[in-house]
């Protein structure tokens, strides 16, 4: 390590304050300037905060953003999901792999480039695409990677690839992103002017009593999938003894196919930061944490902006509005590529500057959350919500939706349809009146609520979108009839396989066998008894696991088992010679035949 | 106000003090949980899953889960036994156990529980994995093909002999133990007097020179299936 370097990581740890919690902001920092965490910078970094050496290399080993192996100047990282998979992935891949004379996890000899692939980047509806360093690109097509790299080449700067901006705020100067926001349908809540300070001027008039009964009345429950009423939540962390409280703001939006948190961080900030803000002044918290995940990196000074400007107009910092004793901050706490993350004990352990493993339960976030305090975590769109309550009233709020799920809901619509994108739907909408909205007219299943949700077939989609039903963060995948339900299914086993933190038995261990079958069996290497194994495999999962990732991995396996019972009959079969369909006699007896100087002694009639 | 909670396990009566986990309850009692990331004397950790229990309706971890008042848990019951099962053969192939051959054989708890629930081979097929052995240090060695990750070592080494040598790294499939430093165990201050060296319920972290040596018929698991010490007081002290 040159003393560039040494003195970049040294001031770097002095601006963190030499906080070991902040570890997550130096190790992005470090990985941002030099492509990579050498062990010596371990050392150092240890020795600045006080840690063990291992912990930091503990983290680093963790995200995969980050790395202790040196990667090159352009990170190009293909997005790897199902999506992707139907829209071009493998000819892309082929496409950069020749334009570059490298194969996948490789750097070039002269350490421009590094070829990877990536867990879903959140852009489903402008599919397929990639990070270039921390630039999205979309659209991509196999013609087109040959221009990419050849601009790279020439000046390393992937913002150079961005000609033309997307619209709304992705064209903002701070952002200047190609992406596209496909708002296809706005509803009440989210997608309707806001102006700053407005929830928040008649939250102050409230006590902060009145204000969790507000979001109480109005029946507000958690937006990200688990649907957990959002006002007890904050009930129990008001009640909870702490002389801190904190706020924290999910936005490490990781599913597979979900994508409106990045529209709303993109359109709607003031009404995420007014939601936190409301919720500081309902539980008595100083100090709110939006936890960023790393692909939105380029979101990251617009998100900053808005708070500065927050700042300014008094609506964030020391007696907000004008109230004496509210005083309340939100700082951007960025992920690394780490799926698990948003879940909300593994989020608070990477804002505390660990990996991302999920804590122990009880004690919940809500007595015992961020560094031992007492937590509120929401989702973006939960926190949206709250600033839509206490401006219109929870009774305006109430009125929207169904009884047992009020409101609206934001939907990330990908995969085979006319319109994908965005849609502020009431909740109660059924699968058939979604279909017909977005423009599919040929649909065979439908993922509902991304890889840990459901694929249910034709036969639901009189069913509909509400936490009584069909509950979901909001990723609706769309699948025509030639799609091949097996290969969607794989899809999410290697990302549940990929993003499992490894902590407990279960999902470690079990997800692998479950991944494991699944390709025998696509292998034509399956038999009849394989379901029961599926079914009892994944059940025993989902059972014992530790967070919700392993109590919904197999869920893939286990709806389209039972929603596509044919899909896995038609690839099963008795062996007729009485093995195990898995057992190749060939392949099994090849070294001793090798050994003994003759081809295969196993010949097919 | 009572410290003291009432609670049921197969339908038994028992008493405890507020704040005690299932595990610790039901151990104090005479009745054993299976577990093997559990250790006495530090943090729990909640990682193998084999203590799981049904507790109130639901499946939990028996090691961090706090006794809750009419608490009603199952232990001894065929749903539980079989996820049990079912975790221990996954640690099996997971990793690459050969008892015949391993010094820590008769002495391991992974063997010890797979002979108590009567496992004789795993329903799944083995992973093989690929897996390093760090031998570098005079006195101690890690053989990553046998560490079950259950963080007994690191949580001891850290909690009771006061050192840092070790921790996580890496994540899902790939994760594994590693020494906090660049180039394995030689680089720490372990030693094989560290209470860490016990921690180990498999043959992972081993010490050397001392393999084999305790005869068969005088290990730890030859006589008495595990968690028999624990099942034996409860009828010492009913007597």
């Amino acid at each position: 390590m040159n003393l560039a370097e040494r003195s970049f990581i040294t001031k770097l740890c002095q601006s963190c304050g030499k906080d070991p919690h902040r570890l997550m902001d130096i190790i992005i920092g470090v990985q941002g300037a030099y492509a990579r965490v050498s062990g010596d910078a371990m050392n150092l970094i240890a020795a600045e905060l006080g840690l063990p050496r291992v912990d930091v290399e503990s983290a680093v080993s963790f995200y995969q953003f980050l790395s202790k192996e040196q990667k090159g100047h352009v990170r190009i990282r293909l997005c790897d999901d199902i999506i992707d998979r139907m829209y071009g992935f493998d000819r892309i891949l082929k496409a950069f792999s020749e334009e570059l004379g490298i194969g996948l996890n490789q750097t070039t000899p002269d350490g421009k480039f590094t070829f990877e692939t990536t867990a879903c980047i959140g852009m489903c509806d402008q599919a397929p695409a990639a990070l270039m360093n921390n630039v999205v690109v979309t659209n991509l097509n196999s013609d087109s990677v040959h221009d990419l790299v050849e601009s790279l080449r020439k000046n390393l700067n992937p913002e150079q690839l961005v000609k033309k901006t997307g619209n709304g705020n992705n064209s903002h100067p701070l952002v200047r992103a190609m992406v596209q926001n496909n708002i296809r349908r706005r509803g009440p809540v989210i997608f309707q002017d806001f102006t700053p300070g407005e929830a928040l001027r008649k939250g102050l008039a409230m006590s902060p009593m009145e204000v969790i009964r507000s979001v109480k009345t109005a029946r507000l429950r958690g937006r990200g999938g688990a649907g957990f009423p959002t006002g007890m939540k904050w009930e129990f962390t008001r009640a909870a003894a702490g002389d801190r409280k904190f706020i924290m703001c999910n936005a490490d939006e990781g599913e597979p196919g979900t994508f409106k948190d990045r529209v709303i961080l993109t359109e709607k900030p003031n009404l995420i930061f007014e939601g936190m803000t409301l919720a500081g002044y309902a539980i008595g918290a100083g100090e709110g944490i939006l936890y960023l995940r790393g692909e939105y990196t380029y979101l990251l000074d617009f998100l900053n902006e808005t708070l500065k400007e927050r700042r300014a107009s008094g609506l964030l910092g020391k007696s907000i509005l004008g109230k004496d004793g509210f005083d309340f901050d939100i700082r951007i706490q960025l992920g690394a590529g780490a799926y698990i993350c948003g879940e909300e004990t593994a989020l608070i352990s990477s804002c505390e500057g660990l990996r991302g493993d999920p804590k122990n339960r009880p004690p919940f976030p809500a007595q015992k959350g961020y560094l031992g305090y007492p937590t509120v975590v929401n989702n973006v769109e939960t926190f949206c919500c709250v600033s839509r309550i206490i401006e219109h009233g929870a009774g305006w709020f109430a009125e929207h939706g169904t009884k047992g799920s009020s409101g609206t809901k934001l939907l990330s619509v990908s995969g085979d349809c006319r319109m994908p994108g965005v849609y502020e739907v009431p909740f109660g909408i059924s699968i058939h009146e979604l279909l017909e909205m977005v423009g599919a007219d040929d649909t065979y299943a439908v993922q509902i609520g991304g890889p840990s949700g459901q694929l249910i077939g034709r036969a639901d989609f009189q069913r509909t979108i509400c936490f009584d039903d069909l509950a979901t963060g909001g990723a609706v995948m769309i699948f025509d009839e030639d799609r091949d339900v097996l290969e969607i299914v794989q899809a999410f086993m290697d990302f549940f396989v990929h993003e499992s933190c490894g902590y407990c038995t279960p999902c470690r261990v079990g997800n692998v066998l479950l991944k494991k079958k699944l390709e025998e069996i696509r292998a034509g290497k399956g038999e009849p008894s394989d379901l029961e194994y599926l079914k009892s495999l994944g059940e025993t999962i989902k059972a014992t696991s530790r967070c919700g990732l392993g109590q919904t991995s197999p869920n893939p396996i286990l709806t389209s088992m039972a929603h596509f019972p044919d899909a896995y009959l038609k690839l099963l079969h008795e062996d007729k010679q009485g093995y195990q369909p898995t057992f190749d006699l060939d392949e099994a007896v090849a070294t001793a035949a090798r050994i003994a100087g003759h081809g295969r002694v196993h010949h097919e009639d | 106000m009572s410290n003291t909670i009432t609670f049921s396990i197969d339908g038994k009566e028992i008493e405890c003090k507020a704040g005690r986990t299932i595990l610790d309850a039901a151990e104090e009692n005479g009745i054993y949980i299976p577990r093997l990331c559990h250790r006495k004397g530090v943090s729990p950790h909640g990682s193998c899953r084999v203590c799981t229990v049904i507790a109130n309706g639901k499946p939990m971890a028996a090691c961090t889960t706090p006794v809750t008042p009419g608490m009603v848990v199952e232990n001894d019951a065929e749903e539980v036994t079989a996820m049990r099962k079912a975790i221990i053969e996954m640690l099996f192939v997971e990793g690459n156990h050969f008892c015949m051959f391993c010094e820590k054989s008769g002495n391991c708890e992974l063997q010890a529980l797979a002979y108590r629930f009567g496992i004789a081979a795993p329903r799944y097929p083995y992973l093989f994995p690929h897996r390093e052995i760090d031998f570098g240090h005079p006195d101690v060695f890690i053989d990553h093909n046998r560490c079950i990750l259950c963080a007994r070592c690191i949580r001891t080494s850290r909690e009771i002999d006061g050192k840092e040598v070790l921790g996580f790294v890496e994540r899902g499939p790939r994760k594994k133990v590693a020494a906090n430093a660049e180039h394995g165990l030689r680089e720490t201050e372990i030693a094989v007097g560290d209470e860490a060296m016990a921690a180990c319920p498999v043959g992972a972290l081993m010490p050397k020179h001392v393999g084999y040596q305790v005869p068969i018929g005088k290990r730890e698991f030859d006589h008495e299936p595990i968690g028999s010490d624990i099942e034996k007081e409860a009828k010492a002290s009913t007597k």
